[in-house]
């Protein structure tokens, strides 16, 4: 093929990742509405017998969102990003395509199975690595093959210098390579005790303070090589793209993507502030949360420059609106998680529903509202069919911001209540409260929390629809829309 | 430089990783021979308490409850001494948790006792009226694992020296002749205990979850 004739790029395997952001998307959120609910009205934890209680879901919340959700939406948009900054489509290599269809059934097959032996209760414990070694495997494996589809795409590529979404994507996939593996390090008991017991069952290879500090390493890591960098590798392609405007600035991108790169893991020991590990590590921890700062408003203020003198696309096209936003509350909330890794603030943070309400500003703000916009991009170029209602979008929009403002308010409100009562003493000294006076006081933000997850929900359900309707029966186009994405 | 970086993907990729990787060594392995040394008088979890320690991760009690007295007057006024990093030396892995919906639990053998558990986890209201902790009542009737709990203890033995007996063999000989050992410790919990089905199936040889979970809780001092 002639390196100057229009490429056909092959999105089967956007496709099916499609499919399954929404899908795990849908189901997440059910949970994690469903769990936020428990926290307000206890009877719900008896739904589902042993499998419904708050604890058994709540891993499941959280690894569906994270290994469902998320990790669909960035292999969807890499598979779609990947071959058009790179100028090379997967229908000119047939082994390419074999490895993205294997990736995506491995990666199908391995969430189902993970998420059913969460259920089962088999879990090693460690936030967001509760998956066992059976499944880690398969993790290992689907990221390997996801790798080879990156450097194999790359190989062939007829663009020669690489464009910065695929920077990002590149980190993504070397960062959670080594923090996966390395914190998920466990002897399986089975193989070791000459075929005793449970041949899920392993034991971590690292204990107590050693283990916290890998934990704490990988789970904040997880967050940046999840959460970050490769939704930031989407807004840095898709942004320009639906607005026709140039990156503002090549040399902000490259400060903000190198800062992030050693910046970041420097941070995980805040996790950790006031534990048993040594005090330098976790002031080290405390002072790289600061200059986290840096690269991160970086990247955040390179993308709001960028709709320089075009602010008007704010009112016309409502996925500018998206990816807006979802800039702000990625500034909102890389400014709200160094403040609480100041030592002092966090004494009064930390194991409070602040954490939480922090997580959830930057997912249900940031995360989601990036994967959704770059959907919606994606959908008319992949189906050759406009949005099928703008109304529909605007809506959504609407509903789900109201519902992030309402779930960090009240979880602000929460965090710092609860942390102030259990450090209260009287004129005497003593403590003023008992546990449960910390607990009974947080009632209202708890249901209106699970209220904000019942109108986050309802807007990924019109969201959801708006896809399907998209896929099949929007109206058809004749040609690619260039910039702006057209909508009903 | 960067232009030439962002042409070349392999030394791109390799820079990455370089820049990456270098916080996780300079922070964490200096600590490492350090940090896993037990406190003087340490002893490692017993079959029984390690099989409700899986409990505790099964039902995941950690989304809720935290292991970690930090160094606060109003901590350890409510919950006891502050955590020493030796205390978790045969923790694998570490359950310290990040979330107090309920209390700290790292001491909570000094305060609470075994009918209090019983009652605790069967209904928590009935102990704590305004509590919103669900009730675990189907660790009454499900069997601890306690043939993967001692698999455990020979695997960690073997592989990182936790100090156990030498009675602890890899062979189902060797697990058969223990098994008398692990069942008179969960008499010794169930003796405190009221359900008379708990006590009926322990007498019968078989040990349910809340006796495994509750010599664990008793375990944490």
């Amino acid at each position: 093929m002639q390196s100057n004739a229009a490429l056909e790029y092959d999105y089967s395997v956007a496709k099916l990742f499609t499919y399954t952001t929404i899908l795990f998307g849908i189901l997440g959120m059910i949970i994690g509405t469903l769990i936020a609910a428990q926290m307000a009205f206890p009877e719900l934890n008896y739904l589902i017998g042993e499998y419904g209680t708050f604890s058994r879901l709540r891993p499941v919340h959280t690894n569906t969102v994270i290994f469902g959700f998320t990790v669909s939406g960035v292999f969807a948009t890499f598979y779609y990003v990947g071959q058009r900054v790179l100028k090379v489509s997967m229908a000119e290599s047939k082994f390419l395509m074999f490895i993205g269809k294997l990736h995506f059934w491995i990666y199908f097959v391995g969430a189902l199975f993970a998420t059913v032996t969460l259920l089962l209760g088999y879990s090693q414990s460690k936030e967001y690595a509760q998956y066992e070694w059976p499944a880690d495997v398969a993790v290992v494996v689907l990221w390997v093959l996801w790798g080879i589809s990156i450097f194999g795409l790359i190989g062939i590529r007829r663009e020669k210098t690489l464009y910065i979404s695929m920077w990002y994507y590149i980190a993504t996939f070397l960062g959670v390579a080594m923090l996966y593996l390395f914190n998920n390090m466990a002897v399986p008991t089975y193989f070791l005790s000459g075929g005793l017991g449970d041949i899920m069952h392993s034991v971590s290879m690292y204990s107590g303070t050693n283990d916290a500090l890998v934990q704490w390493w990988y789970g904040h890591n997880a967050v940046a090589f999840g959460f970050t960098v490769p939704i930031v590798a989407m807004i840095y392609y898709f942004l320009p793209k639906e607005s026709g405007q140039a990156i503002y600035s090549y040399k902000l991108s490259l400060l903000s993507f190198w800062g992030l790169m050693f910046v970041y893991l420097w941070a995980g020991s805040h996790h950790l502030l006031y534990s048993t590990v040594p005090d330098w590590m976790q002031t080290m921890g405390s002072v790289f949360s600061i200059v986290l700062i840096l690269p991160s408003w970086g990247s955040a203020i390179n993308m709001l420059l960028t709709m320089k003198g075009e602010w008007n696309q704010l009112t016309e096209n409502p996925l500018i609106k998206f990816m807006v936003l979802a800039s702000t509350f990625y500034m909102l909330s890389t400014l709200e998680g160094p403040i609480q890794a100041i030592k002092s603030v966090n004494a009064i943070a930390h194991f409070t529903d602040w954490i939480p309400g922090h997580v959830h500003d930057g997912v249900l703000g940031w995360v989601v509202f990036m994967i959704m916009a770059g959907l919606f991009h994606m959908a008319p170029r992949m189906f050759k069919r406009e949005i099928y209602s703008k109304k529909l979008l605007e809506t959504q929009f609407w509903l789900q911001t109201t519902a992030v403002v309402l779930y960090f308010t009240s979880m602000w409100i929460a965090g710092i209540t609860q942390g102030m009562m259990w450090r209260a003493v009287d004129e005497y000294g003593n403590l003023m409260y008992s546990f449960i006076d910390t607990v009974a006081v947080l009632h209202p933000y708890y249901a209106i929390r699970a209220l904000s997850g019942v109108l986050y929900l309802t807007g990924f359900l019109m969201f959801a629809y708006n896809m399907i309707k998209t896929m099949t029966s929007s109206r058809e186009l004749t040609e690619e829309p260039q910039f702006r994405s057209p909508m009903a | 430089m960067f232009h030439w970086l962002e042409k070349n993907p392999f030394f791109f990729s390799v820079g990455v990783f370089v820049v990456i990787a270098f916080a996780g060594l300079i922070e964490i392995l200096p600590n490492f021979a350090e940090a896993s040394r037990p406190v003087v008088g340490l002893k490692p979890y017993t079959v029984l308490e390690l099989a409700g320690k899986e409990v505790y991760k099964k039902d995941a009690c950690i989304a809720c409850h935290s292991q970690l007295i930090r160094p606060f007057k109003s901590e350890t006024d409510r919950y006891g001494q502050v955590s020493l990093s030796g205390e978790y030396a045969y923790d694998r892995p570490f359950l310290w948790g990040s979330k107090r919906t309920g209390p700290d639990l790292h001491r909570v053998g000094n305060y609470r006792t075994t009918d209090w558990h019983e009652n605790h986890m069967w209904d928590p209201k009935s102990v704590v009226p305004q509590s919103i902790m669900p009730a675990y009542k189907h660790q009454f009737t499900n069997l601890a694992d306690i043939e993967t709990a001692y698999a455990e203890a020979v695997t960690v033995k073997n592989v990182f020296a936790t100090p156990y007996g030498d009675e602890f063999q890899g062979t189902r000989a060797a697990w058969e002749a223990h098994k008398p050992a692990v069942i008179a410790e969960a008499k010794t919990i169930t003796a405190d205990m009221k359900n008379q089905d708990v006590k009926d199936a322990v007498e019968a040889g078989n040990i349910p979850e809340i006796v495994a979970l509750i010599a664990y809780m008793n375990r944490l001092k």
